[in-house]
């Protein structure tokens, strides 16, 4: 009895043997055709991520690169003694010198409209180009001098070929005459492009041919040095204590839950408290650095103790032990030897964490960075605005001038990102021990 | 009248204690080498630091404590010599005048006829703040020294100054690891406070199931229109479905893209590739908007009216694929290391057995992945409930509720930048509705990260 059935199972077993092993080469080439497919399509994946990367790049920078050059007018501009009264040379009619001048160029164009169209080819900030030769240097007056003036944002944009010249004239934001006058000068050779340093030495301004980032960028280093000096003793400190010095108890874990979450929370929640709280609350100054900074120091301060904490926890306890043991309080242990070992990924964590402040927006529109400033600031209570509300401010604008001045504001923004990255990647490896 | 010298003059005045303290120790220990006296119980250092510490701590704590405090406490004071006529006027009638005053009092306002009761009292304002200031710096510095003396005189050998130093660092610790807690308390009770005052004015239910969202809110009771309503369901939905397409797009790319380089790709592709995600997750968001709104949504719409469908060109789908591409890294980032947490054992079971690489990865690897990268989605969602600058540039402004993505939907981000950038009065239903807003954006993504965090912890401790 015994023996049929295992006799029989056996027999069942060599029946199924057989016939699995052909299933398993009859299914095989389809399992493979399967396999191949399925390497292709999660590779394919990989490269739909990095073409993404490509085409971000591609599309700011060829958007962001001409602006980096300016179109400039070759004008002779005569400072004529009857125009520029000696009493204040500040308030003197300096756009008459600049509209004499297009007209010296020109001076067949007579009729009123035709030279308000002329005028308009150069740029409004010319004349305060020359309000400021002036009032540096007086013995200027009653002089001619050729000079290089900005052009208008739209004389900048035909020379760039931003603007379709077959398009027929109602269409076009630029006139048929402008255009003709524009090819005259072209062809006296009256018109350059140069490199703009107009865009690195200039604030904000209406005007697409005459802003600069240089408002933002101070801006933009004023809050993050406020977000420096807050964020990082603070999170270097709780890291320390939840680390090396913190109990296992309730409280502890609450805090560590606590930091977790705060991570994840929108960052545009900490724009709420921010207004809610700094603004509301305490009056703090709007628009300033300062608030910018501590609104973006609780916002890095999760990132810089997650980070300060994976890098004391690296530190080996055997260091440890040895300070212990020749006598150390724990607390000089903590300071003298673990913490100096520490530092570089404490580093590298606050850098990373000042990368993302560098690049934060949206807590930023709720305390009123967003404002129109065209000065630079000087200190951490002006009102200011910085790198990325800058470009989303630029972004906003219907001008086309201002689409390529966008892209290059994130042309700059993503330099700086990456040479911090950079410099984080560099520290990492220089001081990264292997214990 | 600045009083930016009461911090240096502190820091000064502290290096010096640091100094005096350490000179006294040094001499005292230098007695008892010559067998006067016992030796000192700290080093040095620690007579100093001591000294350092109650010479400068506490003045500046009051300094700060003032720099918050005192235009409060000096309007407060200066109210009380304006006219009875303007005390008694209603509260906010009184805030305007208050406005007027402060502005008054930075020297920016029009010129021209100002109240001569105005005057007196930027007047009296400015007098009071030099002398506040005046008696501050007094207060501050005498306190200071006097409490340097107090220490000095208190550094003898058997002083534990290190246990002393070290309980106040230990203190400090602790005090920062809290800070955290109170910067949750805080975004917990700056929006509920307002969302409380809010629901004053809008019920609850109405907020949530209302089917209307348009916040204008009539100037005259006469208008037309004249009241907002604040039915968040609109919003809600229109911020779903941008959500739902990122994930579409982010959850198979990235989640493929981590089977790819954690499971096939050689390790010089890994090395190559897994940096080049960083980049795309450390772009900053804004330039993703602008992306959006140059690129992408012009692309959409022309291929829309190619084969002839209307696109808005504030498409939900531009904005939900653009913020899929943001989170791609997130995704495969966090799939990444939940994959490779997979042990090493399950996969050589599964190869013994037989098994093709893709089915490994299919029934083996990611089901045993699966927590986690439940986990890491469910971040991802909250991450994309409460992204902001891509749907500000990208998304529309108008609540519609609808089902078609090709046209233009609002989030709960893009209604609480829209309300409250610009100059606004804060008692408004209005602004309070973004706070409102920002209460459910703060609930929702709390849930949703709790639940994700723990997902992944538990995970994680089950392969330890």
């Amino acid at each position: 009895m015994y023996i049929r059935t295992q006799m029989g199972h056996q027999d069942k077993k060599t029946t199924t043997k057989a016939s699995a092993t052909e299933r398993v080469q009859l299914g095989l080439a389809k399992r493979r055709r399967k396999e191949e497919r399925f390497r292709k399509l999660s590779f394919a994946a990989v490269l739909l991520s990095i073409g993404f990367l490509v085409l971000l790049f591609a599309s700011i920078i060829s958007n962001g690169w001409p602006a980096f050059q300016r179109t400039d007018i070759l004008l002779d501009v005569h400072f004529d003694q009857k125009v520029l009264d000696v009493n204040s040379l500040v308030n003197a009619n300096y756009g008459k010198l600049v509209k004499q001048a297009m007209r010296d160029v020109f001076p067949e164009v007579t009729s009123r409209r035709d030279k308000r169209e002329l005028y308009r080819l150069v740029s409004s900030g010319a004349s305060y180009e020359l309000q400021k030769m002036v009032t540096a240097d007086p013995t200027l007056i009653g002089k001619t001098v050729s000079l290089w003036l900005p052009a208008d944002d739209l004389t900048d944009m035909l020379m760039k070929g931003k603007i379709d010249r077959s398009l027929p004239e109602a269409e076009r934001p630029i006139s048929n005459k402008q255009i003709q006058w524009i090819d005259q000068l072209i062809a006296q050779k009256r018109l350059k492009k140069n490199f703009n340093t107009t865009f690195f030495q200039a604030g904000d301004s209406r005007e697409p041919e005459l802003s600069g980032i240089k408002g933002a960028l101070t801006g933009s280093l004023f809050t993050l040095l406020v977000t420096l000096v807050l964020s990082f003793p603070v999170a270097v400190a709780a890291a320390i204590y939840l680390e090396e010095f913190a109990p296992k108890n309730k409280w502890t874990d609450l805090v560590e839950v606590n930091i977790n979450n705060l991570a994840a929370v929108p960052s545009i929640v900490f724009g709420l408290l921010g207004l809610a709280v700094f603004l509301n609350f305490f009056g703090m100054p709007r628009s300033s650095p300062l608030v910018g900074g501590m609104v973006l120091s609780l916002m890095t301060l999760p990132t810089i103790i997650i980070a300060s904490r994976a890098s004391l926890k690296a530190v080996p306890p055997s260091i440890r032990e040895a300070a212990l043991g020749v006598g150390a309080s724990k607390m000089q242990t903590v300071f003298h030897h673990v913490i100096p070992l520490a530092m570089p990924g404490m580093m590298t964590g606050t850098i990373i964490g000042l990368s993302q402040a560098l690049g934060e927006t949206a807590p930023l529109l709720m305390i009123g960075m967003v404002a129109f400033i065209v000065d630079v600031p000087g200190s951490v209570t002006d009102p200011a605005t910085v790198l990325p509300v800058q470009i989303f401010l630029w972004a906003d604008s219907p001008e086309r001038a201002f689409v390529e001045r966008t892209s290059a504001a994130i042309l700059v923004l993503l330099m700086f990102l990456i040479s911090m990255n950079g410099v984080a990647i560099y520290l990492r490896r220089k001081f990264e021990r292997r214990w | 009248m600045s009083t930016f010298y009461i911090p240096v003059a502190l820091l000064i005045l502290s290096s010096l204690a640091y100094w005096q303290g350490r000179e006294k120790a040094f001499a005292l220990t230098a007695q008892a080498r010559q067998g006067n006296g016992r030796r000192l119980h700290s080093r040095p250092v620690y007579y100093g630091l001591m000294t350092a510490f109650w010479c400068g701590a506490p003045g500046m704590l009051l300094y700060l404590f003032w720099l918050a405090a005192s235009d409060r406490i000096l309007t407060g004071l200066v109210l009380h010599i304006l006219p009875e006529n303007m005390q008694n006027l209603p509260e906010d009638r009184l805030n305007l005048i208050l406005n007027d005053l402060h502005n008054l009092i930075a020297g920016h306002a029009a010129p021209g006829d100002i109240d001569p009761a105005m005057q007196a009292a930027v007047d009296f304002y400015h007098h009071l703040e030099s002398l506040s200031s005046v008696a501050l710096a007094l207060v501050i510095l005498a306190g200071s020294i006097a409490a340097f003396a107090l220490v000095y005189r208190r550094i003898q050998p058997a002083l534990r100054a290190r246990n002393h130093v070290e309980r106040l660092v230990y203190y400090m610790l602790i005090s920062c690891s809290t800070l955290a807690i109170f910067c949750t308390v805080g975004i917990v009770l700056s929006v509920l406070f307002e969302s409380i005052r809010f629901f004053q004015h809008v019920s609850v239910p109405d907020f949530l199931f209302g089917l209307k969202w348009s916040p204008q809110m009539a100037l005259r009771a006469d208008q037309a229109g004249s009241s907002g309503s604040f039915g968040a369901v609109p919003v809600m939905a229109g911020t779903f479905m941008i959500t739902a397409i990122a994930m579409f797009v982010a959850v198979p790319v990235g989640l493929l893209s981590a089977v790819y380089l954690s499971e096939y790709a050689g390790k010089t592709f890994r090395a190559l590739v897994k940096p080049l995600l960083e980049i795309l997750a450390g772009i900053p968001t804004v330039v993703y908007g602008f992306f959006a709104a140059l690129v992408v949504a012009p692309f959409i719409r022309q291929t829309g009216t190619f084969i002839g469908l209307d696109v808005s060109s504030e498409s939900a789908l531009a904005a939900g694929l653009v913020m899929g591409i943001m989170i791609i890294p997130f995704v495969s980032s966090l799939s990444d290391d939940v994959i490779n947490a997979v042990p090493q054992a399950l996969r050589d079971g599964s190869y013994g057995l037989g098994a093709t690489k893709n089915e490994t990865i299919m029934q083996v690897v990611l089901p045993a992945a699966l927590p986690g990268i439940v986990g890491g989605v469910l971040l991802a969602v909250s991450r994309a409930i409460g992204e902001t600058m891509i749907v500000v540039m990208a998304a529309g402004l108008s609540a519609r509720l609808t089902a078609n993505p090709l046209e233009a939907v609002t989030t709960v981000t893009v209604q609480i930048v829209t309300l409250l950038v610009g100059d606004q009065e804060f008692d408004s239903p209005k602004t309070m509705a973004a706070f409102a807003l920002g209460l459910l954006l703060f609930i929702i993504t709390l849930i949703l990260n709790v639940i994700a965090l723990h997902i992944v912890r538990k995970y994680r401790e089950e392969y330890e």
